[in-house]
């Protein structure tokens, strides 16, 4: 009898063309996303003669690069301009549908994805930026490539890939009240580490995955490369359905029902065997807060941050105290009531309509701290759109946040969008790496309510006390 | 691509865990340069004070590490943003193979497209390394053979490697994945074909957004 598969399997063997022999596999991509960083290979391909052989499976946008300016104009962050023209003219070439300033559909990549339908349960997604994985929070296989990985798929809508191992993490029981799928995350990441997850695909599973709505397993996949995961991912299930239903690229009428049947025959097989196993009490998770410059560096916001010298290995005794240092943190003091400079709300781990709503349900009738820049950046136009409607801006607004146009912005603050060098700041972001936010920058990586709330406070702050 | 055979070359050790790929190259220097004016800029926040000065004490900048082919390095090496500016950087600078416990997974296939070696070796033969290594302060020399796929310490240690047989012919030979690719074109058709026919909803007729 054929041993039980796992979703990922399922999906995975769907995409493959050939074996290749030593565990590498010629594999069919069913969704290419491609973002401003792209027009390089684009123009590479285009150098070396060849075309982009499946420009109807291709879809671009501006993230990046963008000014995220209120009133922003092509002027704006014109430091990028050549880069954009370069991604415009090359995408409209090849005749791929580039999603650009303005426009419903136009934002960070792993947020529109999903929105627009393109990210589809069984499919196999690739763009060359690391948190494809968000994708996999629909049921797909979902990562990131390179430039070289890139200019291949263009050429051939193929990649070669060596098949990961299998990981379950089974998150089991219920949240408490003012625990996100962020906090969720983070835990794991800091219980496994963060080259924890290296060499496997993840299936998130679990009663608490279960419950989660599909931003928010969104917000779980994202950060799995940040446990060294290329890939995460979990099953669809009637929650994804309803999410899917009536967006602009997810199938209709008889294609509808058609992959309806196809995606009920997704989730892992009973008898699935997994290489590594883990499970996690949802119950006992606390909001978290990184102290560190990885994100593996996590506690729950009651706690201190540790101390090295109760750290035997000498290389993370050293990695510890460099944080530390860089930080600008007292070993074993409490972490909260840190005061902080900045906080960013915003992208592609959390800047979907629920987190705004989650961030401004902390904010109604209150005030941003004194001497605290506070910046909200919708993931996308149509986020942005959405949360206009719902009144979330003048929420923000009046509070003194300020409410900005769709893209990455101070994430990784490539358009100039940065956290001054020493300054701290609470962020919604998925890296706390060295000068990740600019020069200097100190970067705290929390949920949206955790975030509003040490704007409000100014200083790291317990959201459940608030 | 450049072949890749047999390596003996300095090895600079940098144990720390979790060195990202922001760290090995600056978002900023994607902007304006060309792949092959990265070295200059390879950890650029660790080689270099703000005003620009070397930082005497960082390993890269003292001798006879800055001629360095070989890093020895942490757990998790080169994890984080799949910018390939980070092996563009590395090569660059010179390297031409990392050796460490693990890697960031979109790093190891980005060392293949540019015939950059990463080695996974068990985390007490990398610190076995480092110890002969600083022991002869830095000019005891590595080899990396990637026809016998062995790491050679400078006392004579040997340590097996794995690596996919794939692999380790393109960087043999230098060749690249995509002329092997195009040349299957037949088969990815027929798949692609067959996929349509099974999953027609999962191919989008014309773009209607
Ligand atoms: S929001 Fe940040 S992590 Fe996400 S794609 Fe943009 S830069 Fe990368």
């Amino acid at each position: 009898m054929r041993p039980g598969r796992s979703l990922f399997d399922k999906i995975w063997d769907a995409h493959v063309v050939a074996e290749l022999g030593g565990g590498h596999s010629l594999m069919h991509v069913t969704r290419h996303l491609m973002h401003d960083g792209d027009g390089v290979p684009l123009q590479r391909l285009t150098a070396r003669g060849l075309k982009v052989r499946s420009p109807e499976l291709t879809f671009a946008t501006l993230d990046h690069t963008v000014s995220t300016e209120p009133g922003r104009t092509p002027a704006t962050a014109s430091a990028f301009a050549a880069r954009l023209a370069l991604i415009r003219a090359r995408a409209a070439a090849a005749g791929i549908r580039l999603f650009d300033i303005g426009e419903p559909g136009q934002g960070i990549v792993h947020v529109i994805g999903p929105e627009l339908g393109l990210s589809l349960p069984g499919s196999l997604i690739v763009c060359g930026d690391s948190h494809t994985c968000t994708h996999g929070g629909l049921g797909a296989v979902a990562f990131g490539i390179g430039a070289s990985e890139v200019l291949h798929v263009l050429a051939t809508q193929c990649l070669v890939q060596r098949k990961p191992r299998r990981m379950r993490v089974r998150f089991e029981g219920r949240r408490a009240a003012g625990v996100t799928a962020k906090d969720m995350i983070l835990h794991l990441i800091g219980r496994i580490g963060a080259a924890g997850g290296v060499g496997y695909a993840v299936e998130f599973a679990g009663a608490a995955v279960r419950a989660l709505q599909i931003e928010e397993r969104l917000t779980l996949c994202n950060l799995s490369i940040e446990m060294g995961a290329k890939i995460g991912l979990v099953a669809p299930d009637e929650t994804t359905f309803e999410y899917l239903a009536g967006r602009p690229y997810a199938p209709a009428g008889a294609a509808w029902e058609a992959a309806l049947r196809y995606w009920r025959g997704l989730p892992s097989d009973e008898d699935a065997v997994f290489d590594r196993e883990v499970e996690i009490d949802a119950g006992a998770i606390a909001p978290q807060i990184t102290w560190g410059t990885s994100p593996e560096q996590v506690v729950a916001v009651d706690q201190r941050v540790p101390d090295p010298a109760a750290e035997p290995d000498p290389a993370r005794r050293q990695a510890i105290e460099a944080a530390l240092d860089y930080m600008g943190l007292q070993p074993g003091a409490p972490i909260a009531g840190t005061p902080v400079d900045w906080v960013f709300i915003g992208s592609c781990a959390n800047s979907r309509i629920s987190d705004l709503r989650a961030a401004a349900a902390v904010a109604r009738g209150r005030r941003v701290a004194e001497g605290v820049h506070a910046w909200v950046v919708p993931g996308s136009e149509a986020v942005k759109r959405q949360a206009e409607a719902e009144g979330l801006d003048r929420v923000f607004k009046d509070a003194g946040f300020e409410w900005r146009e769709p893209g990455c912005s101070m994430c990784l603050a490539m358009n100039g969008d940065r956290v001054p060098r020493g300054q701290r700041s609470v962020s919604t972001t998925n890296r706390n790496f060295v000068g990740r936010q600019g020069p200097g920058a100190r970067t705290h990586l929390a949920s949206p309510a955790m975030a509003a709330a040490a704007a409000i406070s100014g200083r790291i702050a317990d959201v459940r006390r608030l | 691509m450049e072949p890749f055979t047999v390596l003996t070359a300095i090895a600079a050790p940098m144990p720390e865990p979790n060195i990202d790929t922001d760290m090995i190259i600056r978002i900023e220097r994607l902007r304006d340069l060309e792949p092959h004016q990265l070295g200059p800029y390879a950890f650029e926040n660790r080689r270099y004070r703000p005003d620009g000065s070397e930082t005497p004490d960082f390993v890269l900048n003292r001798e006879p590490y800055r001629r360095a082919r070989i890093i020895l390095a942490g757990p998790n090496f080169a994890c984080g943003s799949s910018r390939e500016a980070a092996v563009w950087a590395l090569r660059g600078f010179g390297v031409r193979s990392v050796i460490a416990p693990s890697f960031g997974p979109i790093f190891v296939n980005n060392c293949y497209q540019n015939g950059l070696l990463p080695v996974v070796l068990p985390e007490a033969a990398v610190r076995a390394l480092i110890e002969e290594v600083e022991a002869a302060a830095g000019r005891a020399e590595v080899t990396v053979d990637l026809r016998e796929c062995t790491v050679i310490a400078p006392s004579g240690g040997r340590w097996r490697f794995e690596i996919d047989a794939l692999r380790r012919e393109a960087l043999l030979k230098g060749l690249d994945d995509v002329a092997l690719t195009l040349s299957r074109e037949a088969e990815i058709a027929a798949h692609e074909a067959r996929d349509r026919a099974a999953r027609a909803w999962l191919y989008p007729a014309t773009a209607t957004g």
